[in-house]
């Protein structure tokens, strides 16, 4: 609702505001899903095609999906995929979880510095970090092997993980931890029972961030790879550099909607999390 | 007396479980931090001594660097016939490795020529003995340039353990052989500063590009009620969630001379058919599709901010009889400036580094520094380039972000 006061001018930039960022927006959604209608395409072409603007139904066709679903470098890309991910998912989660516990406790020392060098494979840039791994890895016989893979992705991902667990953790009552031990739980009882429950969580969306940290990363597995390693993302970029062909645009479609589901999730994760802080949010 | 000895013996406890805690606090971070040393840190560690490490070709030389020594290299003169046999000594000792002729490839950077000449050499003086009279004469019959003083007084500037020959290169300073040093380059050749201003020219476009769209729209998502404003939030963060080649490829089917939005433009009469826009493989595809990439990460700090300021300041500067516009440039505004410069620094250092997205929409024109630094580790192998183009990247991004630091705190970072 416009305030009382609002003139005509003012009534008018009301107005031109909405359409402005409703053209933002636009910006912003618009390109993603162009992408969808265009992956049934019956002809090898990236735009739309007469048939398929009078909704033809010989101008639409699942080949490209049943490309992707048949075709044995994008099943092996695929599989890499998720092998690789799930391996720096767990490794990530671990190691960040363990991290964020000690890194919220306001005694830590240095706890500045140190966090400071556990973001630090966050800011460097990508380039910088494919480049430098490539060189260290290769010299100790990990370049392209799923371990060195493992091992760079893991280091990618952890800073997601520290900071989501760090702010779950940054308003814990730890006088809960005080009164579990003054009604004789062991310490090992209280962290199950108290600490998990409440971080689990944050845990979970930065697991979340550490798996598609991972899943979507193309510039270091580039370095650090070799094409037994090929990802989903390294076949597309490959894809796109020599011949595209609309076999990628139905890989970009399954992303899409794999994307979507993992956005409820975090949603639905933040508003868990909010409810359990006691904040009654919307 | 019992007294004292029982406060020092609960001050001691004290600090005792004190220093308890604080270890277990560091022994949580320890794995991590380990971790994070060894497959992170120690790389980047290394490749900022790679930048400056000449160590392959000071020790492939070694015999060579040491009879030069006591050179005179300014005096006009060849080396003695000492430094012609270490030359000879060196061949047969790298010869095994072909390592005399990989140097060669590497002097080659910086001396042109020097290449097939190390070649010419590694195969021909492994057969002359290790007592030859006049090496001098032998060499130089092998191949010409042996009898040049500049090339020596080359050998000797690019033998020595370290170098900052990489750094040189980096910033456009070319080896001048007549003069045996290094000498700014002509104007039409400086390359890599070029490629630094265009890359932080562009980097710049798209921050203020970002910041235009999204400081509107980010107004308009914190003003309204929250139920209309989450779903906004959703269709910004869905683009943030999806994966940035899905992103990239959109780009390309929109972008390009038989796409998406040329056949719009033909069909709709705009432009002739032969007339189609080039909007892909130069600046205008990667500004445009890095834009949409980086338009969250400005868009979300920005909300962030704009989210706690209280309406109540904007309604007291209009009831005190500003007008609009006014009460928004001196009251509005200034309140949104830790997150303009939280937002713009942010999608800055990340833009400054991109390189996926070039790679595939910049042509050669679009390309960032960060494209030239990946030429140098998988093409052209001049490994200590690519690390000290990589080191002024990372100094600069450490800068803004030490700016960053100041300005939100590192430990108020927050995703999604």
């Amino acid at each position: 609702m416009m305030p009382s006061y609002v003139q005509g001018w003012e009534k008018i930039w009301h107005y031109v505001l909405r359409v402005i960022a409703g053209l933002v927006l636009f910006y912003l959604i618009f390109p993603i899903f162009v992408i969808v209608p265009l992956s049934f395409n019956a002809l090898p072409y990236f735009v739309f095609t007469e048939e398929m603007l009078s909704l033809d139904p010989a101008g639409y066709s699942l080949q490209w999906y049943k490309d992707f679903f048949t075709d044995i470098n994008w099943q092996t890309a695929v599989k890499n995929s998720v092998i690789i991910s799930l391996f720096s998912t767990l490794l990530a989660t671990f190691l960040g979880t363990l991290a964020a516990l000690g890194l919220s406790r306001s005694y830590l020392p240095f706890r500045r510095a140190i966090m400071a060098m556990l973001i630090s494979p966050m800011i460097v840039p990508l380039i910088i970090s494919a480049a430098a791994m490539f060189f260290f890895y290769s010299s100790i016989n990990l370049q392209g092997t799923y371990v060195g893979v493992i091992l760079a992705h893991t280091a990618l991902a952890t800073p997601f993980v520290v900071i989501t667990v760090t702010a779950t953790l940054s308003n814990f009552d730890y006088s809960l931890v005080r009164a579990s031990h003054s009604l004789g739980a062991s310490p090992t009882t209280t962290f199950f029972r108290i600490i998990v429950p409440i971080i689990f969580p944050g845990v979970i969306s930065g697991a979340l961030f550490a798996f598609i940290t991972s899943f979507d990363e193309v510039v270091v597995i580039l370095f650090v790879g070799s094409y037994e390693q090929h990802t989903i993302p390294w076949q597309m970029f490959s894809g796109i550099r020599e011949r595209i062909s609309p076999t990628i645009l139905a890989v970009a479609t399954i992303l899409i909607f794999l994307s979507i589901l993992l956005l409820l999730a975090t949603e639905l994760l933040r508003r868990r999390t909010e409810r359990l802080r006691g904040i009654t949010g919307v | 007396m019992t007294d004292v000895v029982n406060d020092t013996t609960l001050k001691t406890r004290f600090s005792r479980t004190e220093r308890r805690k604080r270890v277990r606090a560091l022994l949580l971070v320890l794995p991590l931090f380990l971790f994070i040393c060894v497959t992170f840190l120690a790389p980047v560690a290394e490749m900022l001594f790679r930048s400056t490490d000449n160590t392959a070709v000071h020790n492939a030389l070694t015999n060579t660097h040491k009879a030069l020594s006591s050179w005179d290299e300014n005096s006009g003169e060849l080396p003695p016939q000492a430094a012609y046999l270490a030359i000879i000594a060196d061949v047969k000792a790298g010869a095994k490795k072909k390592m005399f002729t990989r140097v060669g490839r590497r002097l080659n950077y910086q001396i042109s020529g020097v290449s097939s000449m190390f070649r010419k050499t590694a195969r021909q003086a492994r057969r002359l003995p290790d007592d030859i009279a006049d090496p001098q004469t032998a060499l130089i019959k092998i191949h010409k340039k042996w009898g040049d003083v500049n090339i020596w007084r080359g050998i000797k500037y690019f033998t020595t353990p370290y170098t900052s020959s990489y750094y040189l290169d980096a910033t456009d300073f070319g080896y001048v052989l007549e003069n045996g040093d290094y000498a700014r380059k002509v104007e039409s050749q400086r390359v890599y500063l070029n490629l630094f201003w265009r890359t932080i020219i562009m980097s710049v476009a798209i921050t203020l590009l970002t910041l235009l769209m999204a400081y509107p729209t980010a107004f308009l998502i914190s003003s309204i009620s929250s139920q209309s404003a989450n779903l906004l939030l959703i269709m910004v963060l869905l683009p943030f969630w999806t994966s940035l080649l899905v992103r990239t490829t959109s780009w390309i089917v929109l972008l390009y001379q038989e796409g998406v939005i040329n056949d719009l433009l033909v069909s709709l009469g705009l432009v002739s058919d032969d007339g189609r826009l080039e909007l892909i493989h130069n600046t205008t595809g990667t500004i445009v599709a890095m834009t949409h990439i980086l338009l969250p990460f400005m868009l979300l700090p920005l909300y962030s901010v704009m989210k706690t300021i209280n309406p109540a300041y904007m309604r007291a500067a209009r009831s005190m009889g500003a007008g609009a516009f006014t009460a928004f440039r001196r009251v509005y505004f200034p309140q949104t400036v830790p997150g303009i410069g939280a937002g713009a620094i942010l999608v800055f250092i990340l833009a400054i580094g991109y390189y996926i997205t070039p790679e595939l929409v910049g042509g050669v024109e679009g390309t960032f520094i960060s494209n030239r630094i990946a030429y140098h580790v998988r093409s052209s192998g001049n490994w200590g380039l690519a690390s000290a183009l990589g080191f002024i990247l990372l100094i600069l991004v450490l800068l803004m972000y030490w700016c960053y630091d100041k300005i939100v705190g590192i430990d108020n970072m927050k995703l999604g």
